[in-house]
């Protein structure tokens, strides 16, 4: 789960991690008041989207005025942001932050996450700040800074100081650093996160180490214990499908193909999505309906994966383990004539009770098009959904 | 001959009287598992499905001998679950349950790091021996005892694996399935060592997916340790970046952990590669000769 800008910064400040003094604002006139508490002459106005990419999209704005600033903030308030991070449709602007200009010496790159292949806590940073890191990391590795913090022992002030030395940070810098990571790493710990990136970290002229951004993931899976930051999700900031998806307890991913796919198991859906391409076609979700796909769970699915209008025909592939096929093919029926299903309708079920089901199935006189194994179910989605994209 | 477990593996269940608990221990009893008792807190002493039930894993070690437990408790109790029975003194720890927070697998990764058990999953169907023992969530009836290992990160994808070995008559050695979770127990490259060693397993079936680099590292494993046919296939090439694919480990972050990327290491280290699902089945039997 994402949190904004604004969200991240009022944890940093909880840990003591400095960051530039902000309001947040819903409205013009807030924005423009929210200058009189903030020191200085020069105001940053900063479009809250779940999405990095904002300054060159035109989300971040530098103001010298407190009339500049409330213009910034209708020009953003009530819009959409596009960023590369975002897709064509964008994001929606219902809030602005409003923060104190910072005078920049220089910009750094840090960054807490899990580092997969040793199963712990890294620190990433970099001197290249305010840059992609993903370029940095593919062009200029050398300039990537990596520790990972044994979880008995937790972050060591050794490791603090080879990426602060490492950084070219100096004098007093180099403490500022060790508090400020030892902070980010109590606050990804306590609060359950699964990344904190700060692009840019800057070092002001005056010397001193603020976090310019933030942003913050929490674990999904450790939501159920941080009751306090789950109230902060923003569903605006979420695909419809998704979100829908999310409350009936269905994994769904929104994909731009025509041909939609419901699939028990996370793998098997992802390989059904590879075989619908490996066929010419192109996939319009990924949905796993999860290990108990009952009539109810099918019949939501159906719903969800038929509100895309793109979809052309819908691929079903069960691999009925300890559910029995014939039930699903019980609930499929339902489901259609529930739902009142327009498209073409493939359904490939092997397993338990495979056989019944497929009588089932033919019996149901649904147009239902019943596949004989994997590469025949993604073949005959192709073809029903009007033919390879790409002509073979 | 097999890995991991076989007709000899005392077997108990942790979770044991809940719903999952219940309705999988059956299975694995009617399967032929050789189920010693179970574990859940506050009914020790009593009995279920015929079997006893204790208080805490120690307990149940010291009366049952048990060498291998299945966990399906609730995603929040579970990393204490795996602790208990590593401290217990279990050889092999399957973890069926899903859900369980990253930084709780974190601590129990470094805290089994010194201890001389095994730990498969957490989010896996688990782990069997066709014919002998299932210790997990698969349907039994689709496995033959035979002669393939598979090992894979997806549940649905290990039974497509073995339900086309099976149809081909090659049947399984034995069946793994490592999780989808981002940190987890034992990986390809240690379950990949145990077939290799493994006189019962003539070829090995792959399957891997988007996010993370274990199937690099795999390819890496194979190339200089495995002189078993391998067919490998990863799930996820139209999977976009950034988005969690079902699994939680199933993401490509940061341009890594892309299905074009292993299957192209993979490909370098001379392991034959599907494009397919379908052909899961059908390449283990091409590699086969």
């Amino acid at each position: 789960m994402n949190l904004h800008e604004y969200q991240a910064k009022a944890l940093f400040a909880e840990y003591g991690i400095p960051v530039p003094p902000g309001r947040v604002a819903t409205t013009a006139a807030e924005a423009q008041a929210a200058t009189a508490a903030l020191p200085g002459g020069v105001w940053v106005v900063k479009a809250q989207v779940h999405a990095g990419g904002r300054g060159k999209a035109g989300g971040v704005r530098l103001c010298r005025s407190p009339e500049a600033v409330a213009e910034a903030a209708a020009a953003m308030l009530g819009q959409r942001l596009v960023t590369k991070q975002t897709g064509a449709a964008g994001l929606p602007i219902h809030q602005v932050y409003v923060e104190a200009g910072s005078a920049i010496a220089r910009e750094i790159y840090l960054s807490v996450l899990l580092n997969r292949d040793r199963g712990r806590v890294a620190f990433v940073a970099s001197a290249a700040g305010g840059m992609d890191i993903e370029e940095v990391a593919a062009t200029e590795p050398e300039k990537i800074l990596r520790v990972d913090v044994d979880p008995a022992a937790g972050l060591q002030p050794y490791q603090c100081r080879r990426l602060a030395f490492g950084l070219g940070l100096e004098g007093g810098q180099i403490a500022q650093f060790e508090r400020i990571a030892r902070a980010l790493y109590r606050l990804y710990l306590e609060r359950d996160l699964s990344l904190v990136e700060i692009n840019p970290l800057i070092v002001t002229r005056a010397g001193e180490l603020v976090a310019l951004d933030a942003k913050i993931n929490v674990e999904a899976n450790a939501l159920y214990r941080q009751q306090a930051l789950a109230k902060l999700r923003d569903e605006s900031q979420e695909d419809a499908h998704e979100l829908e998806a999310s409350r009936h307890d269905l994994n769904y991913v929104s994909l731009d193909g025509n041909i939609a796919c419901m699939v028990n198991g996370a793998g098997l859906a992802m390989a059904t999505m590879d075989l619908i391409q490996l066929h010419g076609g192109a996939p319009a979700n990924f949905l796993d309906v999860g290990g108990t796909a009952t009539a109810e769970r099918v019949t939501a699915a159906f719903r969800l994966v038929l509100s895309n209008e793109r979809v052309r025909a819908v691929l079903v592939n069960i691999f009925g383990g300890i559910v029995r096929c014939d039930v699903i093919a019980e609930g499929i029926v339902q489901a259609v004539q529930q739902v009142g299903v327009k498209v073409p309708v493939i359904v490939r079920l092997e397993g338990t009770n495979a056989e019944q089901a497929r009588s089932a199935l033919a019996a149901s006189g649904l147009a239902i098009t019943a596949a004989r194994d994997l590469t025949d179910a993604a073949t005959k989605a192709v073809a029903l959904a009007g033919g390879a994209r790409v002509p073979a | 001959m097999s890995i991991l477990v076989n007709r000899e593996s005392r077997v108990i269940c942790q979770g044991f009287t809940g719903r999952q608990g219940t309705f999988h221990a059956e299975q694995a009893i009617v399967y032929g598992t050789r189920l010693v008792g179970g574990v859940t807190p506050g009914r020790g002493g009593s009995a279920h499905l015929g079997l006893p039930v204790f208080d805490t894993v120690h307990d149940a070690v010291a009366r049952t001998g048990a060498d291998v437990s299945m966990i399906y408790v609730p995603a929040a109790h579970a990393a204490d679950a795996i602790l208990e029975a590593a401290d217990a003194g279990i050889a092999l720890i399957v973890c069926i349950t899903e859900g369980i927070p990253v930084s709780d697998m974190v601590k129990v990764k470094a805290a089994l790091a010194g201890l001389d058990c095994r730990l498969v999953g957490p989010n896996c169907p688990g782990v069997i021996t066709p014919g002998e023992c299932k210790v997990g969530i698969m349907p039994g009836f689709i496995h033959r005892p035979g002669r393939i290992g598979i090992v894979s990160r997806s549940g649905t994808l290990t039974y497509e694996a073995v339900f086309q070995t099976t149809n081909l008559g090659l049947g399984q050695s034995s069946c793994v399935g490592i999780g989808g979770d981002p940190v987890r127990g034992m990986n390809f490259v240690d379950v990949l060592a145990l077939f290799e060693q493994d006189p019962a397993t003539e070829g090995i079936v792959m399957v891997g997916e988007i996010g993370g680099s274990d199937e690099e590292a795999a390819a890496a494993f194979i190339r200089d340790h495995v002189t078993k046919p391998v067919v490998a296939y990863i799930a996820g090439v139209t999977a976009p970046p950034g988005k969690r694919m079902g699994h939680a480990g199933a993401v490509i972050a940061g341009g890594k952990g892309t299905a074009a990327d292993k299957f192209a290491a993979l490909e370098a280290a001379g392991v034959r590669t599907v494009r397919s699902p379908a052909e899961l089945g059908s390449g283990m039997q091409a590699a086969l000769g």
